[in-house]
């Protein structure tokens, strides 16, 4: 694989309500900020990816509020509708295609504009499912509960993911909600949907994102080394709820297996430095744990228990606090993306990690994770 | 450096106002199971999917994920990709970058579109902005009318002018068993018809239909294992330019014209009406069937419709436009412009049965949608250099 | 699936569902609706680079990518660029209610601007209606912010 590698990075603050601000006005200043921290000028820019969603925009054509935002006139652009890691994974291919020299993808979204749970009703089949009311939270409930059941995983070993990552958030100025909780905290918030807690689910969060992806010899013009792309994978599992082994991903087995491979990858635990992976509720990020071969199945728990995965851990998860600290969804998976490029970058004061040269992103789309990208980032 | 990429099977539903006899994931794989029939592959050699369809039509959230079942996405890497009515050009984009890339071999495009499942005119308003723009929009057709108008006003151009393109597309299904309409209209139909937005009338429209379309693109690795006549893409490019609906000026379908010059140098066209065997171009109405093709660089500005009366864009003409019938004769908004990507390819694939050109060797397909944004692709029967 | 084609073909129904959505307006939009509903009157913003004049305003001209920070006051005058007359009456998605039919759309090149902008105008027969005509606008006696402030666009008079 020719090489591909991120050169500048942007984000917005991530905050409950923007009131004051458009989608247009979040995209425009990560599209600037991207641009100071790669050093380069919007001409430099040879084509766009923007990535928004129709039902949380109230727009159809979601794209078209944010062009002008984002340099997008007389370039080619496009624009994925679904997690950020998607758009950057599109935007990587169409540098790597040889078209073009350098991409800027972008991603907004304002959660704070309608209601979170019509919205993610709505991914719920309107023939057999949508009239249960099914929305993130109950069907996300479901998977937990399953999880649980499968392998006798607790509430509290949930709450220790809350606890680390918003504790996480405090060293990340950019987030929306840092916290020093404990797990009685977690398990004492209001119950949303048995099992999972106020505390144990990601915030409503409005921001912005943007990454810019160069070849060898664009990146050549930028201020920072690149961070290159070393291995990519997506995939999705099956649709119905019931189709699925809410308890597994193997989804998520395969598309990391693809991104490990192609990085040379096949300890994780060992050869990956910091990991920033979806965690749109607490059980997530141990479920993930497993998909992601950090442990073996069933033993997200464990993994958890052992420290492993805090600051100061032998694998750091999230420490930027994660989705559980800001979640303005489709642009959490960017997010994840660029706090690895930082963290590789040596920039993520407060939260860093030693001698990080390879870390992982990943990202979710469709109810119950069901479809996932993994990118693995290094120097 | 980049992977060279042809187009290897396509499958098409008979697009039609209404299936009620399907749902959104039978539809889709109806043209999924026929594109993998004509391409002689199976669910196990696709290694990606792409889809996209117009969010507001179906109602239906993260529709990659939804589609698994009809898509073929089940354990593989699927994404959605949505631009409003360039949709369909753009999901063929993805899907040409995705193999250009190098990290995948044989990918599945689909575009699709259910119209009949919701108010077509009111999710489109959506499109545009909210406070200063949807108050006084007039849906897809209003902004099509305003454009026709200037141009009768700054060429002379007549409605029969515009009437004759309708004539010429929707004469030309006649010979596609997938398109929606398929009516033997003459000109005085046309101009009977009644007005919609002035100068617009019903003939000279497009109508709202249900169909999906899938294309399987595949690398140089695998192309010529797959296809007798790959349809090699030469090059593709878009633009998206504008935003508010006052945002561009009507002088000539600028977007187009804009994508025109920036490929044709890449690909060496310099005279489209000769170089081009054949078109597939996205034109949701009569007039911009006059208008654009202007923008194409076929003939000069205001020369549209002393082109059209020739005769040069019939079937036998010099460069036949939309043998398939066009959008005029199909509007599947999500799939449309993968119909113009499919039919554009099919010419050179020698499929293209009764609507076939005789030895086409190069093809033009384009895409349109959103604020008078465009999209372009050509193929070639000769592999690239 | 012989059984299957003797029965009806259902279809789910959605439903009356109502969606509410809270755009934020930001800096721009909400001077021009705030000048609309007050001051009577039309604003388009300046580019800096380009010099041209934009109306609806907004932040950053689309061409040079540069922000747009000068405020010009328009006359609220300006010619016909195009227009349609439209027949066909669909549920506005903001209202609910069905536009009432014909109505007529333009675009119209405000004097002082370098851009076309749509709104009504209230004649409703083609024929009377000319591209170039010169064009005023009629404000609303209660405005509340909103681009029907002006309830359309009438000639002026002896042009």
């Amino acid at each position: 694989m020719d090489k591909v590698g991120i050169v500048g990075v942007g984000q917005t603050k991530y905050e409950r309500k923007k009131v004051g601000e458009t989608f247009f006005d979040m995209i425009y200043e990560v599209t600037v900020k991207a641009l100071d921290d790669a050093g380069l000028t919007i001409d430099d820019i040879d084509n766009v990816i923007t990535v928004s969603n129709d039902f949380w925009d109230g727009r159809t054509i979601s794209s078209m509020a944010v062009q002008d935002a984002c340099g997008s006139r007389h370039k080619d652009i496009s624009t994925v509708e679904g997690d950020g890691v998607y758009g950057a994974f599109y935007g990587a291919m169409r540098v790597l295609s040889g078209s073009f020299g350098t991409t800027l993808v972008v991603a907004h979204n304002k959660c704070s504009q309608s209601r979170m749970n019509q919205i993610t009703n709505a991914m719920f089949d309107p023939i057999y499912t949508r009239a249960l009311g099914l929305d993130a939270i109950t069907s996300s409930a479901m998977q937990a509960r399953a999880y649980m059941d499968a392998f006798g995983i607790t509430a509290e070993q949930f709450a220790r993911v809350s606890v680390k990552n918003h504790k996480n958030a405090k060293n990340n100025p950019l987030a929306q909600i840092a916290l020093d909780l404990t797990v009685e905290d977690v398990l004492k918030s209001r119950l949303l949907a048995d099992p999972l807690r106020l505390l144990d689910a990601s915030p409503i969060t409005d921001g912005a994102a943007a990454v810019i992806w160069a070849n060898e010899a664009a990146a050549r013009k930028a201020k920072k080394a690149p961070v290159w792309m070393k291995g990519v994978g997506h995939m999705s599992d099956a649709y119905h709820l019931g189709d699925r082994d809410l308890a597994r991903s193997p989804a998520l087995v395969g598309a990391a297996g693809k991104a490990y491979a192609m990085a040379g990858i096949d300890d994780p635990l060992k050869q990956l430095d910091v990991a920033e992976i979806y965690d749109a509720f607490s059980y997530m990020e141990l479920m993930w744990y497993e998909g992601l071969g950090f442990c073996p199945e069933g033993g997200g728990g464990k993994l958890m228990d052992a420290g492993v995965t805090q600051m100061g851990g032998d694998l750091p998860v999230n420490p930027s606090g994660g989705c559980l600290s800001a979640n303005a969804v489709l642009v959490a998976g960017l997010a994840r993306l660029i706090e690895c490029v930082l963290q590789v970058r040596g920039e993520a004061a407060g939260r860093q990690v030693k001698d990080c040269s390879t870390a992982l992103a990943h990202g979710i789309n469709g109810p119950c994770g069901q479809s996932h990208c993994v990118m693995v980032m290094g120097k | 450096m980049g992977k060279r990429v042809a187009i290897v099977g396509t499958g098409q539903t008979k697009a039609s106002s209404g299936r009620k006899d399907v749902n959104g994931q039978e539809m889709i794989n109806e043209a999924v199971m026929k594109a993998l029939a004509e391409a002689e592959l199976t669910r196990d050699d696709i290694d990606a999917v792409i889809i996209g369809n117009m969010d507001h039509f179906e109602g239906i959230n993260y529709v990659d994920t939804w589609s698994v079942d009809g898509s073929g996405g089940f354990m593989k890497p699927i994404m959605k990709v949505t631009t409003g009515g360039t949709t369909g050009t753009t999901v063929a984009m993805a899907a040409y970058y995705h193999v250009a890339s190098g990290l995948f071999d044989k990918v599945l495009a689909i575009g699709w579109e259910k119209n009949s499942e919701s108010d077509t005119t009111g999710a489109i308003i959506t499109a545009f902005e909210p406070i200063v723009d949807r108050p006084t929009f007039g849906g897809a057709v209003g902004g099509l009318a305003v454009m026709a108008n200037r141009y009768m006003h700054d060429w002379g151009a007549t409605q029969e002018d515009a009437a004759r393109v309708a004539v010429r597309d929707r004469q030309h299904a006649l010979n596609n068993p997938n398109a929606h309409l398929r009516i033997d209209i003459n000109i005085d139909d046309v101009m009977k018809s009644p007005m919609i937005s002035w100068p617009i009338k019903y003939l000279d429209m497009c109508p709202r239909t249900d169909a999906a379309c899938a294309v399987i693109f595949a690398s140089e690795d695998y192309a010529e294992k797959i296809c007798p006549k790959p349809a090699w893409v030469l090059g593709t490019t878009n633009r998206h330019n504008f935003t508010f609906i006052g945002d561009p000026s009507f002088r000539t379908m600028i977007t187009l014209e804009e994508c025109a010059k920036a490929l044709y140098p890449r690909i060496g066209i310099t005279e489209p009406l000769k170089q081009f065997d054949v078109m597939e171009l996205y034109l949701p109405s009569s007039f911009a069937g006059v208008q654009w093709i202007e923008a194409l660089g076929l003939c000069k500005n205001g020369g549209g419709p002393e082109l059209i009366a020739s005769g040069a864009t019939n079937m036998g003409g010099e460069c036949p436009i939309n043998p398939s019938g066009g959008v005029l004769s199909s509007n599947p908004i999500g799939a449309t412009g993968l119909l113009r990507v499919a039919e554009g390819a099919l010419q050179i694939m020698g499929r293209a049965d009764k609507r076939q050109v005789p030895g086409a060797k190069t093809a033009l397909s384009s895409g349109f949608g959103g604020c008078y944004w465009s999209d372009l692709m050509a193929f070639s029967a000769k592999k690239p250099n | 699936m012989e059984d299957v084609k003797k029965k009806e073909l259902l279809s789910v129904y959605s439903g009356e569902a109502e969606q509410p959505f809270e755009w934020s307006a930001g800096k721009y939009v909400s001077r021009f609706l705030v000048e609309m509903r007050d001051n009577k009157r039309l604003v388009g913003c300046k580019c800096p680079k380009c010099k041209k004049v934009l109306v609806p305003p907004r932040r950053v001209c689309g061409e040079c990518f540069v922000q747009m920070d000068e405020i010009v006051t328009l006359s609220g005058e300006g010619s016909l660029y195009s227009f349609t007359v439209l027949n066909f009456g669909f549920v506005d998605p903001d209202t609910g209610i069905q536009r009432p039919v014909p109505y007529t759309c333009a675009n119209i090149a405000l004097d002082g601007t370098d851009c076309t902008w749509a709104h009504y105008l209230e004649e409703t027969d083609p024929a009377k209606i000319k591209i170039g005509m010169r064009l005023r606008p009629v404000w609303e006696e209660n405005r509340r912010g909103h681009l029907l402030d002006i309830k359309h666009f009438v000639p002026v008079e002896g042009k």
